[in-house]
């Protein structure tokens, strides 16, 4: 299927930052889905139906609002951190991109 | 000792600190001025960014509007936190593998058109002339109130020390004072915190405590021998005086999503923020940092919900139905309580205001304003402030028919932490370096934007560009000295309207700089006919419907689908973008050497293309 890509007629370094690219809004895109989930999902849209749900003394709406969604936000981050590196090394290394 | 004299030790220790810094990281070059010469850690880098971005109304104001807002306050938690994620993973890394140094550099050379670079140049200086005015009265505020010297001079020391470090050090000596500055602020802010949470539910970790039971010294009594979480007793005590559940929201749906997504792209799109993502070596550093400066942010944004719902459930149960005077004249019940100490002290700064409506000299706190207006002292022929039966301040505004007596300002909530906790004189004294901290660190980053988009995006790359390294250094350094006198003069003459510039600020940010950028990295096929009309777009459309509700007497309910003033910037960022393409594909795309340059910021980096760590070689 890769062969039918016009990407693929450039030279092979070309298509490895066209890989490069791919993986990392792949990347982006998911951790995004997750930041708007907690953020305006469950902190906001669906609050006050999680409200009916406590976790120790928190109503799980607000907590999400007011707490958990700060907590993820900074996972988040660390997380894009470890695998960007990751594929920085793997992409990175091997390749003459000039 | 009392709380005067620790005040100027620690706020004398801590500026002092912050001069002798300065000094030691001043600027050499230009490089050094506007960006640190790109060479510091991604820790340090964090702390900094989290100095620069909290401001003294993230120290001062926001868990006071939290504790009287409920729920309804998380937009600000939510927006000034959740736009470090964009940062980290949409803008970041791209800017810093593009190199060079503002926000306007990479608006005008991705769009190929010195138009859009001025364009983006004002905007810039108006967003942080916006922000730097409340910063500079901030300073005067704080010393005034613990140091008793007028505000003015206040915010004339406030300058002083800044145009030290700031025209000495550049990006440089800012970047380590706001090091300094941060360590000094978040110490402030947990210590009373801490003590706070210990009170009322025995743990010490307010995030913990937040969602504790009642327990501990004070917990125990407002529990009352019941066991009771704590957000569970403040929303009853909220629905027994008239109030919304605590826990509960009252804005439309449609609002709180729109304000929040405002917040948090304007926050990604603020020049000040941006740019520290420059100073780092490499792309990785940058995007580490990002990550760094969330969590030292997010140490003083996940407390001071907590904080807020402490401070609340501890002024309703200590203030309402408490005796204002303990004369026996006003004696009726013998164990009636009194108002804690520190509510007169309060009173007489205006923050708090009692009207005894029932003439029964006891304290009703109940949902509504007291009065109309802020409190105004009465005086009586000898201009003196007239006191009433019990010996409250009187006041000259006309009472409202609700029956709530008592006028709070939100500042009060943080500034009189330590003294509702009854903690010692020193903390008080932190608490006010702290807020000077917040605000002195911010006023430096917002100047060096200022100035930077004077001397390099204005001089350098567009009027002057054969101006020697020399020549810019020193026009950075006239321009940063201009950028200070300028801002002192508006802390000292404050425009009345600061608090609806902010949301203008916020908005314009999100609306203008944010689609720029990410068009500018992410669609290849944007042009400078799209995103300049785009970018037009949004700050009219964004700017218009601002100033006709802030300035021009606009009534919430003329307001589109509840969308308030705060919200509308989100609208304008989906119109900008939907324009930018729009126009854009009418246009041809851009010349070959900057889709070249688009390419090139999405590949990894290269291991020549990082800062070396010494200082010998440039970059660049």
């Amino acid at each position: 299927m890769d062969d039918e890509t016009p990407e693929d007629l450039s030279p092979p370094e070309k298509s490895r930052a066209m890989r490069y690219w791919q993986a990392n809004l792949r990347i982006v895109s998911i951790l995004l889905a997750i930041w708007f989930v907690v953020s305006y999902g469950a902190g906001i849209l669906f609050a006050e139906a999680l409200n009916s749900i406590k976790i120790g003394g928190f109503p799980l709406g607000f907590w999400f609002a007011q707490q958990g969604a700060i907590y993820v936000f900074v996972i988040l981050i660390f997380v894009y951190v470890a695998i960007m590196n990751d594929i920085d090394r793997k992409y990175g290394d091997e390749t003459e991109l000039d | 000792m009392d709380v005067k004299t620790w005040t100027f030790i620690i706020v004398g220790v801590t500026f002092a600190l912050y001069i002798g810094i300065g000094v030691a990281s001043r600027a050499r070059s230009t490089k050094d001025f506007y960006v640190a010469s790109g060479g510091v850690p991604p820790v340090a880098n964090g702390m900094a960014t989290a100095a620069d971005w909290m401001s003294a109304a993230s120290f001062m104001s926001m868990a006071g509007i939290i504790s009287f807002a409920g729920y309804d306050g998380s937009v600000y938690l939510l927006g000034w936190t959740g736009g470090y994620v964009l940062l980290a993973l949409l803008l970041a890394p791209y800017l810093r593998k593009f190199g060079k140094y503002t926000v306007p550099d990479f608006v005008g050379d991705r769009y190929y058109s010195n138009t859009a670079r001025v364009v983006a140049v004002v905007c810039a200086i108006f967003v942080s002339f916006t922000y730097v005015a409340g910063q500079m009265r901030g300073v005067g505020v704080v010393f005034s109130r613990f140091l008793e010297v007028d505000i003015n001079t206040g915010v004339y020391i406030g300058m002083a020390l800044v145009l030290v470090y700031a025209v000495l050090g550049g990006m440089k000596g800012i970047t380590y004072t706001q090091v300094a500055q941060y360590v000094v602020l978040i110490t402030a802010f947990m210590i009373p915190a801490f003590f706070i949470s210990l009170m009322l539910t025995n743990n010490p970790i307010p995030q913990l405590g937040f969602g504790g039971e009642l327990a501990g010294e004070a917990g125990a009594r407002i529990a009352a021998g019941q066991s009771i979480s704590l957000l569970d007793k403040l929303d009853g005590l909220h629905v027994e005086l008239g109030f919304s559940k605590y826990t509960d929201g009252t804005k439309p749906l449609i609002d709180v999503f729109c304000i929040t997504a405002a917040l948090m792209v304007g926050t990604a799109g603020l020049p000040h923020v941006i740019v520290r993502f420059y100073t780092v070596p490499r792309v990785k550093d940058a995007r580490s940092s990002a990550g760094w400066a969330l969590l030292f942010i997010a140490i003083l944004y996940t407390t001071a919900p907590a904080l807020a719902a402490f401070a609340r459930t501890n002024l309703i149960d200590s203030v309402n139905e408490a005796r204002y005077s303990d004369a026996p004249g006003a004696v009726e019940k013998a164990d009636q309580k009194v108002v804690p100490a520190w509510f007169k002290t309060w009173e007489s700064t205006r923050l708090l205001a009692w009207v005894d409506k029932n003439d029964d000299g006891i304290v009703q706190y109940r949902a509504g304003v007291p009065f109309d207006g802020n409190p105004a002292v009465a005086l009586d022929e000898n201009g003196k402030p007239k006191r009433g039966k019990w010996g409250e301040w009187l006041l000259s505004n006309k009472p409202s028919p609700s029956p709530n007596e008592l006028y709070i300002d939100r500042d009060i909530i943080v500034l009189a932490n330590p003294e509702i906790a009854n903690l010692p004189n020193w903390v008080v004294a932190l608490v006010a370096a702290g807020a000077l901290a917040a605000a002195l660190s911010t006023a430096a980053g917002l100047l060096l934007v200022v100035s930077t988009a004077i001397s390099h995006d204005l001089v350098k790359r567009v009027i002057m560009p054969d101006i020697s390294e020399k020549h810019e250094l020193r026009i950075a350094r006239i321009a940063s000295a201009c950028a200070v006198i300028v801002a002192g003069y508006f802390g000292v003459n404050p425009p009345g309207f600061v608090a609806q510039v902010v949301a203008l600020a916020f908005g314009l940010a999100a609306s203008t700089f944010f689609p720029a950028i990410i068009l500018g990295i992410f669609f290849k096929r944007a042009n400078r006919e799209g995103v300049v009309s785009g970018m037009l777009v949004g700050l009219l459309f964004t700017g218009a419907y601002i100033v006709y509700f802030k300035f021009l007497g606009g009534t919430p309910d003329q307001q589109w689908f509840g969308i308030s003033p705060e919200g509308i910037g989100t609208v304008g960022m989906l119109l900008n973008v939907a324009v930018a393409i729009g126009v854009g594909s009418r246009f041809p795309a851009p010349p070959k050497d900057v889709q070249q340059m688009v390419e090139n910021i999405r590949l990894p980096e290269h291991k020549d293309e990082a800062t070396p760590t010494s200082n010998f070689r440039f970059g660049h």
